[in-house]
Formats: C-alpha cells, structure tokens, sequence
C-alpha cells in the first residue's frame, strides 16, 4: 500500500489539483501537520495574515478580482471563529471560498479540549455546506465536492473541518469521477416554458423598459458581461446596476443610468419605479435596492433572470423567472432577438424614444451633484480627483463600509468587471485592506486602492503589516471625517442628531502609523493640494496610507429614505438650501 | 419619517398549513442543517419527524408541518433544496389525495370506573392497548393530528397522565410516488 498519504499531504494534493496557486492563512496548534507540510509544495504560496478576518477576506478579494476560488487556512477554534465574518460576507455576496479548518483530534471533540469549537455548527448557516472530517479515506472526496459547492451553482463559501489526527493519518487519495447530478449546483440553463420567447415578446412591446443588472451577471463570467454589452446595445434599453453589479456594464456609457438602490442616482431610481419593463440580470431585490415594496415599481411587468431558484420571489412576485446562469440565458435572448427582429434597435427606436427623453429630464437634476469647496476638501471631490486620477490605468478599487463607500461606488466609474470588490450583503466594516491584499496577489503589478473610512480601516489595520512582508503596494486612501459618517448620517436623519457614539474622539497619526508599519504615510487637508498628493500616493511602489482629511459632516446623497418609494428620493442639501444655517453654509 | 434603517412590513396575508417531505442523506449534521434553514429564516415547525427509509442508500425521510403565507412556504421548499445533502423536496397537500397520521401513547392512571370510562372513549379511535392493570391502561392510538387532540382532551378529566406523540406522517394515495 504504497500510495497511502497523510491527511495534510490529500490537501495539497486537492489544492494543486485545482491549481490553487495562493492561500491565506494564520498557523495554531491543530493545523501545523498541514502547515508541516508546506515546505514540499512550492508552487503554493502561503500569505500569512495578522488575523483570520483577513484571511478570509482577502480570499475574497482575490476570488472576486480573479473568477478563481479563495483557499483560506486556519487553525481550530478562535481561528475558526475569526474567520466566520468572512464567511458570512462571502456568503451574502455570493463569493466562492474553500475555508480549511484545523480541529482537535476525533477522540477530543466533544470534551471542550484546548481551543475547541463546534467549528461546523457555528458556520453551517454561513456557508453553503460543511464537512467535518471524521475518515481520512473520505477527505479527498469530501475536498472535491467542498471545492465543486463553492463554485459552481449560486457560488459562496464553504467549510472543511480537519481533526489533527486525520491530518496525521495516512489514507486512500480518490481522484472522483465526475458526475454532477445535483440540481443545486447546476449552472446550465434548461428553458422552460418559452421562457426565452416571452421575454423577447415582452422586450418587443415595452415602451418604457429598463435593465436591472447585479453581481450575478460579474459571477457568470467575461463572457456574461460581453453579452451584456451586446443585449443592451441591440436593444438600445437603458441600464441600471446594483453595487455589485458595477463594472459588468461601462461607468460612462450614455446607456448607463448609474447605480440605483439607497444611494443610486436619481434617473436610475425613477426609471425604475415608472418602467413598463424590468429586467433583472443577477440581481436579488435586496432591501437596499427596493425601498418600500409595497410601492416598488408598481406599473411594471417584471422578468427576473437567476441561478438560485430561491431568489425568485422571495421579496418581490415577477411575472417571468428565467433559471439558470446569466452567460447561458444572454446568449439565448440575445440569439432570438436577432433572429426575430433583426434590426430592432432601429425598428424600437421611436417606440422608446419619449422615455429616453423622459430620463434625460430626470438627468438634469444631476443628482450626483454637490457643493464643492475651496476650503476643505468635500469627499466626493476626493472620489472624483482619484478617478481621474486613476481612470488611464487598470485600477481596482476595494471598499470598507459607510459614506465612503458609497461615495466610491457613485463618483468612481467602471469600465470591466472584476474591478470593483466591496461588502453589499454583510457591510463589512475592515474588509477593503485585507480584500485590497488579495487582489494585489491575484494581479501582480496592477493599482490596487482601497476607498477606506478612518473607522472602518481600523478594525483590520493590522494587515498593514502583511502588505510589508509581502510588497505589496496597495494604497488605502482614507476618507478621514472622524464620524463612522453613515451611522452620523442615519442620526441626523432620524434621531434629531444625537450623535452617539459616532465620533471618534481618539484617532491615530495615520502617517505615523504609516511609518511605523515601515510602508509611507501622506497626508492632504486642502483641495489645492489634493491632487500632487495623489500622484505623488501613485509614484510609491511601496503600500501607502493615505489620509484624505474630508469635509466631517458632508452627507451622502441622493438618499431613499427608509420606508419610501423609489420616486420619494432626497436630494440633499441643494433642495434645502433656504433651510441651511449660517454655520452651514460656512462650510460649504 | 418612519425611524428605522429598515423598512416596516405592512402586509397581513394569509396562512396555510403545509406537509412539507424532504429525503436527505442520512448523515451527521443533516437534521441541524434543516431545522437551522428554519431558525434562521423565522420560518415555523409545527412538527417534524425523521427516520432512516432507505438502509442501502442511506436515505432519511423528513416530514414537516410547517404554516406560514404562500411565499414563506415556497421560500422553504427552494431553500430547502439548496442544501447539499437534500435529494428531493415535496409539498403534500392537505386534501383527499394525502394520508396523514400520528401516532400517540397515552398513559391513563385513574380509579377502575373512571379508567373502564376512559377506555370506552377510545373506542372509536383506531387503538391497541399497550400494557394494562384495573388502575391503569397505556394506550397507543394512531389517527390524524385533530382527533388526537380531542383524545387528548377528554382523556385529560379521567387520569391522563403522560403523552407522548410523534409528529405527523404523510403519504400521497394511490399507486403513484413522489418523484
């Protein structure tokens, strides 16, 4: 039985099979028969994180920059329990992860041994399945199934927990056939109903329609944006896309309405509410997009085009729902509209051209629009300056959470997918450093920034650290307000502007911590000079913390309020500019 | 302005009761997985039953009453069928075309007349008696949920003094099966 392997020697040989090239990880008591075996495995580089948030995040980062899986390892209980976060965020935004956990030896589970957890119970409703390993001849299997879950289908994280003994004991290496009859991971698409047909009959008749494209769409792959392009421009629709959607669809397409939901753009929220025709591409009715369901849309038919059957309505009833993956039913419509009518944009074009009209006015109100300041520098103008700033070279951009966020996500314009890594489902405060570490490692030699709040990029601060051993030259360009901005936001709004707790009254010399970190530190407080720190952030080929100190109590709008209808938007302070007081408009 | 982040459900709709039937891989874990899709989603269990149906195949048959509007019980019949080791989903109806049981033990200590009396009630239900003395009797009644209910009831004045029932059971009529 010459053929027999360790449990940590089946890992590896797992990973290299699915060509895993990076895993992101942190050492502990009851992993190092798997950390051991490292050494014999050059072609697997392992980045050592300073926390397992980290790690976690930044397989996402990598996962969502690349198409490829994010492999995290970690050690048993705390380090288990550190990683759930990332798991739950990977979760909500549908990112594929293989997580390995180290647990206590079998013959200790269950007796609250040193640094035990009940790893799989804690994480079973935060991935899409788990394994405890308790047969090392099943861990192969159980391996290749875990990596099969995490992408394929609805993609998310996964789990397997190793028990040290298994990772010592040697066992049979099962190579499975394959032979995937499981309709839960199924991403090819088998029209139903004519399907295809209606939804080409109800593009045809529909004067007033709009494209409500998601992160499903970047998920089904290139191909799926290309085909995208293609439908909307033989269609000649408009298009709107949630926050995970941003970068399947061109930023400055004339096409694109911008981003729509809470924070979206004006146009693209009444486009919305006064279609006649939806069509949603990957996208999940996220209570964040709809405002009050009640009066969400309510004039439209409405066509929702997924992989998981249990996002069809779950928050809003459609008229048609198309199963399967973004890339394969595009192809579909796309092939059908040009067969049927072959020259339908033209043939359209007077049909839709009162709603065009009808946007362009919604348009006038530019809603993206604010004061800008000679004084401080407004945190939208610091968006706007980094996009132009950044737009000539392939840039991606992570997020933490908060105002900045979307800030990003309204003034920085995407042009491919892949680009643009942020938490929507959790909000994540912490995830855009480590998130930026993983797409550095996934793209070598490109921009990498992360758009940071001063709160947020301090609960995982500590990846500073990582970022120096590895050289890697990301660049977290904080929007520094002093407030957690949107939690000051929401209190203004609705709590008569107690601000508690929102402040923080201590925070650190981010330049200083910048140098004792040993990467460098920049700072700008007047728009004058916003720009030569900039270019001055972007000729460091080293990580760099930049400290963007931005107007404290500059709001973000245009805004849905909550329990309000997508044409029930505020503009902010421009609308109310008679009811703004001396001291405010001091500072605008 | 309402004073959330969130908005407020305004919608009162109806509830329907369904049977919902699950086949999954008898394995650790399996039963955690869906009774947590249903904690965790805010979904209702009424009852639930499990045990091993297939040895070879290893198959375990889950039967859930569950209550709640019609889209919270397709909700539960697709999330259901995300979980990996889920084979097949099926929602019985509540009608001529489904057979429901229940089975109980009921334990009724009391003075010889009031059991004599108890033991007449049962009468019409279908039921075996278990184990016996004039002061006592187990009865093991199998029936649907309501007149187990009702048993339970009348039993309650004459010396009930332990019940124990399993959830309900389902199985479609005819010669067909659920695919």
């Amino acid at each position: 039985m010459s053929n027999l392997l360790t449990g940590a020697e089946i890992v590896f040989k797992v990973l290299e099979e699915h060509k895993v090239r990076h895993i992101f990880g942190y050492p502990g008591g009851a992993v190092l028969p798997i950390y051991d075996e490292l050494k014999n495995h050059k072609k697997i580089k392992h980045i050592l994180v300073r926390h397992e948030q980290g790690a976690g995040h930044a397989a996402e980062g990598y996962a969502r920059s690349s198409g490829k899986p994010g492999v995290l390892l970690v050690t048993s209980g705390p380090g288990a329990t550190n990683a759930v976060t990332a798991l739950t965020d990977a979760y909500m935004d549908s990112i594929p992860l293989v997580c390995i956990t180290g647990q206590v030896p079998t013959h200790l589970i269950g007796t609250d041994a040193f640094q035990e957890c009940d790893t799989t119970g804690i994480t079973r409703p935060c991935t899409k399945h788990n394994w405890l390993v308790k047969d090392v001849n099943k861990l192969s299997s159980i391996l290749y199934k875990a990596f099969e879950v995490a992408t394929t289908g609805r993609p998310g994280p996964v789990l397997v927990d190793i028990p040290k003994d298994i990772q010592f004991k040697k066992g049979k290496y099962i190579k499975p056939k394959e032979n995937n009859n499981n309709i839960n991971l199924n991403v090819k698409f088998d029209e139903q109903n004519n399907s295809i047909e209606k939804t080409v009959e109800l593009i045809k008749k529909s004067s007033k329609p709009v494209f409500y494209t998601g992160g499903g769409v970047i998920n089904s792959g290139p191909q799926a944006t290309e085909l995208l392009r293609e439908l909307v421009s033989i269609t000649g629709f408009p298009i709107t896309s949630t926050l995970q959607g941003l970068g399947a669809f061109p930023g400055e397409d004339n096409q694109f309405l911008g981003m729509l939901g809470m924070h979206g753009t004006y146009e693209a929220n009444n486009a919305m509410h006064d279609c006649d025709l939806m069509i949603n591409i990957g996208a999940r009715f996220d209570d964040r997009i709809t405002g009050k369901l009640d009066e969400f849309s309510p004039k439209s038919k409405k066509i929702h085009i997924d992989i998981d059957p249990s996002s069809i309505n779950k928050n809003v009833n459609v008229d048609l729902a198309i199963v399967g993956g973004v890339k394969f039913v595009l192809k579909k419509i796309i092939s059908s509209i040009k067969k049927k009518y072959p020259n339908f944009i033209d043939s359209n074009k007077s049909r839709i051209s009162s709603w065009w009209n009808q946007i362009a006015t919604w348009r006038k109100k530019n809603s993206l629009g604010y004061l800008n300041s000679k004084e401080v520098i407004k945190p939208q103008y610091a968006v706007q300056r980094l996009y132009e700033l950044t737009k000539a070279q392939d840039t991606f951009i992570t997020t933490e959470v908060g105002q900045h966020q979307m800030w990003a996500a309204q003034h920085y314009k995407f042009n491919k997918p892949n680009r643009w890594m942020t938490s929507g489902g959790l909000g994540t405060m912490g995830y855009g450093l480590p998130a930026a570490i993983g797409v550095q490692i996934a793209n070598p030699g490109k921009l990498v920034i992360d758009i940071a709040g001063e709160a947020s990029v301090l609960m995982t601060m500590q990846e500073m650290s990582t970022a120096v051993q590895y050289n890697l030259p990301i660049k977290i360009f904080i929007i520094n307000n002093q407030y957690m901005g949107m939690v000051r936001q929401w209190q203004e709004l609705l709590h008569e502007k107690n601000y508690s707790e929102s402040y923080t009254a201590a925070l650190p010399d981010f330049v200083k911590l910048a140098e004792a970190y040993g990467c460098v530190g920049l700072r700008a407080k007047k728009p004058e000079e916003l720009d030569q720190k900039i270019a001055e952030m972007l000729s460091i080929n080293k990580p760099v913390i930049f400290d963007c100190v931005v107007d404290k109590i500059e709001n973000c709008y245009p805004m849905i309020p909550s329990g309000k209808a997508h044409n029930q938007m505020l503009l902010g302070k421009r609308d109310e500019e008679k009811e703004i007081s001396e001291e405010g408009k001091v500072l605008v | 302005m309402v004073k959330s982040a969130y908005s407020f459900s305004t919608k009162k709709e109806k509830i329907e009761s369904h049977i919902i039937v699950v086949w999954v891989d008898n394995e650790s874990g399996v039963l955690a997985r869906v009774v947590g899709l249903f904690s965790g989603r805010g979904y209702n269990i009424d009852s639930l039953t499990v045990a091993e149906v297939d040895k070879k195949k290893n198959i375990s048959r889950i039967t859930i009453a569950t209550s709640g509007t019609s889209q919270v019980i397709q909700q539960i019949k697709l999330q259901l069928g995300k979980l990996v080791p889920i084979h097949k989903v099926a929602d019985f109806p509540k009608n001529k075309k489904t057979l429901l049981r229940e089975m109980a033990l009921l334990k009724v200590v009391s003075s010889k007349e009031k059991v004599e009396k108890a033991k007449k009630l049962c009468q019409k239900y279908n039921y075996t008696i278990l184990d016996k003395t004039e002061k006592y009797f187990i009865l093991e009644v199998s029936a649907l949920k309501k007149e187990i209910d009702e048993l339970v009831k009348k039993l309650q004045p004459l010396g009930l003094v332990s019940t124990s029932r399993t959830g309900v059971v389902a199985m479609t009529k005819g010669s067909e099966i659920y695919k």
